[in-house]
């Protein structure tokens, strides 16, 4: 304890500081540039698993494979198996895109099922209406299943990028200078663990919890009712 | 030639038998009632003829060409020329009234803009709802809504307008407001098949009631046979039962 209260002044010096702001912009960057485009690449999965017909079963067989296998394989050893694959083709891949590369193939897994439960949640009947009227299936998509669906999708999928913001720590084990990785160089500088990783469970609940309060916020405005009222609401609050 | 015809259609959802074998005739400009206890398959003729649910047999001819319902194209073309009004009015629920009644025709049909905006307003004022252009599907009432969706079938420009037991959903007192809009459709000339349990109604607007039960038509002829002289033992005990009522 007494070594820890010591090494205070030197751990909180300008250059750590520094050096753990930009590993929390790093575990930020991965998170939101991973999820999101994950959560793009989902709809699209979604859509493929939608598509009718004889042409669209190699669609289908795609999307259910995807979803079905990446849900199962740890995390972890997605970001080992993006990284060896990568580089198997590009030698001077940087970490940081194999990371995001990996987030984003874990995100879509995970998101296209919450998607699917979004659109599926959609009554029959709205379908129904646009079938009738002619619309195509990407109008009926775009128009009604989309924007009548959001309320659903929306809360779990927030909620499922905040606990990925902790769970970017697995990264750390390719080396991609994320926060993680920094509290592990920070320790082996000789920082008491306590210090060090006291410091760094501070920062990622930092990141994470306005975030969460956010999605709750979110889920709370889109819940009572699924039409456009309250959209509007959400647009004027 | 007849507007639209169906041939001995069948439908059936796996081994249950829905229609079997119905045949319908409708010429320009008529009002044809279906009627006929509940799952006799009324409704069932409607959504096969929108491609809603699969014929499994017969034929459907509009101006004597036949649709083919296992050919998308087919579809939309039968799909562009008719147009329904479901019993629950389906309306979207994430748009307003306006972009309900315009989006088929500017987004579908590619028409323009602003001369469809037109067409709709005139529209919304025939059924009554001049004020309601920014409304949500949520804030309107039943009767209300259901007229927003016969304004959003008309601005299809439908040749043939089918109605699925627009009644039903609704409360008593607001039946009336709708009953009265297709009562203007009727004066327009407008060709409907009607599925209707407003037994009143369909005798005054129907130039022809075909009386169904169990898949198949009973009886079919102007609106005084069928009510007031049926020919059919299971026609008569259906008209008393419910004229009783």
């Amino acid at each position: 304890m007494e070594r820890l209260i010591h090494q205070l002044p030197r751990f909180f010096s300008p250059g750590h500081l520094i050096l753990l702001a930009e590993a929390m912009g790093t575990t930020l960057a991965l998170t939101l540039i991973g999820c999101t485009t994950g959560f793009l690449l989902a709809f699209l999965l979604v859509f493929f698993r939608r598509t009718p017909g004889i042409l669209g079963f190699p669609l289908r067989l795609i999307a259910i494979f995807y979803v079905e296998i990446f849900r199962r394989i740890p995390f972890l050893v997605v970001t080992y198996l993006v990284l060896f694959f990568i580089q198997a083709f590009v030698s001077d891949a940087s970490l940081f895109t194999i990371a995001v590369v990996a987030i984003c193939i874990y995100a879509t897994a995970y998101t296209a099922d919450i998607i699917r439960g979004g659109f599926d949640s959609v009554a029959r009947q709205q379908i129904e209406a646009a079938t009738a009227m002619n619309f195509s299936r990407w109008h009926t998509l775009t128009a009604v299943i989309i924007p009548q669906s959001w309320p659903v999708i929306l809360p779990p999928a927030v909620a499922f990028a905040v606990s990925f913001i902790k769970d970017t720590a697995l990264v750390s084990q390719v080396g991609v200078f994320e926060l993680t990785f920094r509290g592990k160089e920070l320790n082996n500088e000789g920082f008491s663990g306590i210090l060090v990783f006291g410091t760094i469970s501070l920062l990622y609940f930092a990141m994470s919890y306005p975030l969460s309060r956010w999605g709750r916020w979110l889920e709370k405005r889109l819940a009572p009712s699924r039409s456009q009222k309250s959209r509007q609401r959400l647009r004027h609050a | 030639m007849h507007h639209l015809e169906v041939r001995n259609l069948a439908s059936a959802y796996g081994t249950l038998s829905v229609l079997k074998g119905v045949n319908l005739t409708l010429t320009k400009g008529e009002v044809v009632a279906l009627i006929g206890p509940s799952g006799s398959g009324k409704s069932t003729i409607l959504r096969v003829l929108m491609g809603l649910t699969h014929p499994t047999g017969g034929e459907v001819l509009i101006d004597g060409a036949p649709v083919d319902y296992t050919r998308a194209a087919s579809v939309r073309a039968a799909r562009d020329r008719m147009a329904i009004v479901f019993q629950q009015y389906n309306l979207f629920q994430n748009m307003d009234v306006l972009r309900n009644v315009t989006i088929a025709p500017v987004k579908i049909k590619k028409r323009r803009r602003a001369e469809v905006e037109a067409e709709a307003a005139k529209l919304l004022a025939k059924v009554g709802l001049a004020e309601k252009h920014h409304a949500f599907p949520d804030e309107l009432s039943g009767g209300q809504q259901q007229r927003v969706a016969i304004a959003r079938a008309l601005a299809l420009r439908p040749e043939i307008l089918l109605l699925d037991e627009v009644t039903s959903a609704l409360d008593p007192e607001l039946v009336n407001e709708v009953l009265d809009t297709i009562r203007g459709l009727a004066a327009d000339g407008m060709t409907m098949l009607i599925v209707s349990h407003e037994m009143a109604f369909v005798r005054e607007v129907a130039s022809k009631v075909v009386m169904m039960d169990k898949g198949v038509v009973v009886e079919e002829g102007p609106p005084k046979q069928i009510f007031d002289a049926p020919r059919t033992d299971r026609a008569r005990d259906f008209v008393g039962k419910i004229l009783r009522h």
